[in-house]
């Protein structure tokens, strides 16, 4: 589903991708790690075809996403700060977005869901971060696109959507979709990912199971053995 | 494109600005009107109200818009849309709601006035006609500055530089150069100098229109010969098109290759 060869990416003198090869041919929850400034976010924008790699190709479903637009149909993208148009009220961002991608009856499960009625016809400026972050996460699960990526989906969310969120992207799996996630949350993570794949320097430094990079740093806890890998690298 | 055009429009339409922009052309074309009741007197003043507030604004709207729709710009990003069709959209979504605010509050209290009964309706015309250029040169040149620079700060400091030489400084050098050359002719040169900024072109094409080029001395006299003329105002508004164009295409060049 997801290729990725030799990926490099240099803003000016600032190498952020060191050659990644990366190859998601499952569905299944894959969570990318990595400290401040790894290059998560430049990896997950690369995907996305925000940002325009130095050196190397990326095919998504089978499409070299290179000048192409059309494969962002197979993709749902979650951006780390949700920041939309304020004299938009929430109904209209739906309709807007809807116009742009082709309909869907989703939204409406998703709004009941995350309690968003009461927020439908206010402005998008007057709404507090984690409701807008709530509206996001609609846009984002309201389309039925086979891989998904999330960007820091935890941000600003109350004790019960977060519940939600989990469930939600439980969900998303038994309908056997491919979803990249970043998050600093380690419980978060150990809780809902399958496969984590740890970037270090710009480089991919391990990919795998959560118990296989236990075994690995012998460290009996998931946050320490993350911890462990970084002191290593610091060292 | 005309999808995203809609929505900026929308959204922009529904700002305060867009209203405050509004009010305050309708207050100046009723006062001016009203309570000077001189067409030609009212025109000129408009005039020159317009051929510098009109690429302030344009340029301060365009490049505030450009950084505070930016995380929502990103959000355009990913869905299945051509590049192109987000930022023109945007852009022209900003020329147009800025381009109405003018057109309808001049326009409003001049059809009040009366403008449809007299002969002045061309160079009323004229004037809304370069207003809107203008607007849609400075809100490109806006996009421009605003798409090279990451630092809203910079972006904003350039914007200001760059509507500061255009409406002042490029007047102040042309005519220093002016003085400095006057042993030499100095006609081609000055016609030149003029066509190549879009305020200056502006106002002369106005002033030769409203005949009051005398007021010009000599340079007038040429000027009236070539602006007067039908060549002339195609050269002109040729010459504006092409101030829309360039800076346009620079849009799609490099929102092309942009990182986001």
């Amino acid at each position: 589903m997801i290729t990725i060869q030799n990926l490099h990416k240099t803003f000016k003198k600032n190498s952020v991708l060191t050659g990644i090869d990366l190859t998601i041919n499952s569905s299944g929850i894959y969570a990318i790690l990595g400290p401040n400034g790894s290059g998560k976010t430049t990896l997950i924008k690369s995907i996305l075809g925000m940002v325009v790699p130095t050196q190397g190709t990326i095919h998504i479903m089978g499409e070299n996403i290179k000048n192409n637009w059309h494969y962002k149909k197979n993709v749902d993208y979650l951006p780390q700060i949700a920041n939309f148009p304020n004299n938009l009220s929430v109904k209209e961002l739906f309709k807007m977005i809807k116009d742009l991608r082709g309909n869907t009856q989703a939204d409406q499960e998703l709004i009941e869901l995350f309690n968003l009625a009461p927020f439908l016809n206010k402005k998008l400026g007057n709404l507090s971060g984690g409701t807008k972050q709530k509206v996001n996460i609609v846009l984002t699960f309201m389309f039925n696109s086979p891989i998904l990526i999330l960007d820091e989906p935890t941000t600003g969310l109350d004790p019960i959507s977060l519940i939600r969120l989990k469930e939600l992207i439980r969900k998303e799996k038994t309908n056997e979709k491919t979803i990249l996630i970043t998050s600093h949350i380690m419980s978060f993570v150990e809780e809902i990912s399958d496969e984590i794949v740890f970037l270090l320097e710009g480089k991919i430094y391990f990919r795998g199971s959560i118990a296989q990079l236990k075994s690995q740093t012998q460290q009996p806890n998931f946050e320490h053995a993350i911890a462990s890998i970084l002191k290593t690298s610091y060292a | 494109m005309l999808k995203i055009l809609k929505y900026s429009f929308y959204d922009l339409m529904r700002s305060r600005w867009s209203y405050v922009y509004f009010l305050f052309y309708l207050l100046l074309g009723t006062v001016l009107l009203f309570l000077n009741n001189d067409l030609s007197k009212a025109i000129i003043t408009l005039m020159n109200v317009i051929i510098v507030l009109v690429p302030l604004i344009g340029t301060i709207f365009g490049v505030m818009y450009y950084y505070n729709s930016k995380e929502f710009t990103e959000l355009l990003l990913a869905q299945p849309l051509k590049r192109n069709a987000i930022f023109l959209g945007q852009y022209l979504g900003v020329s147009l709601s800025l381009t109405m605010s003018l057109v309808l509050g001049i326009g409003i209290p001049f059809i009040l006035y009366g403008i449809f009964r007299s002969d002045s309706i061309w160079n009323f015309s004229l004037l809304l006609v370069t207003g809107t250029f203008l607007t849609f040169i400075f809100t490109a040149l806006a996009f421009n500055i605003s798409l090279s620079n990451e630092n809203k700060i910079k972006g904003f400091g350039y914007a200001v530089l760059l509507w500061l030489f255009l409406a002042i400084i490029y007047d102040g050098i042309f005519l220093m150069s002016l003085l400095l050359f006057e042993d030499y002719p100095l006609d081609k040169l000055s016609l030149i100098g003029t066509m190549l900024n879009p305020i200056d072109l502006s106002r002369t094409l106005i002033l030769l229109k409203l005949d009051i080029s005398a007021l010009l001395g000599y340079t007038g006299a040429v000027f009236k010969k070539f602006f007067g003329t039908n060549f002339g105002l195609i050269i002109s508004i040729l010459m504006l098109s092409l101030w829309v164009f360039i800076p346009m295409l620079r849009i799609i060049f490099k929102s092309k290759k942009k990182d986001f």
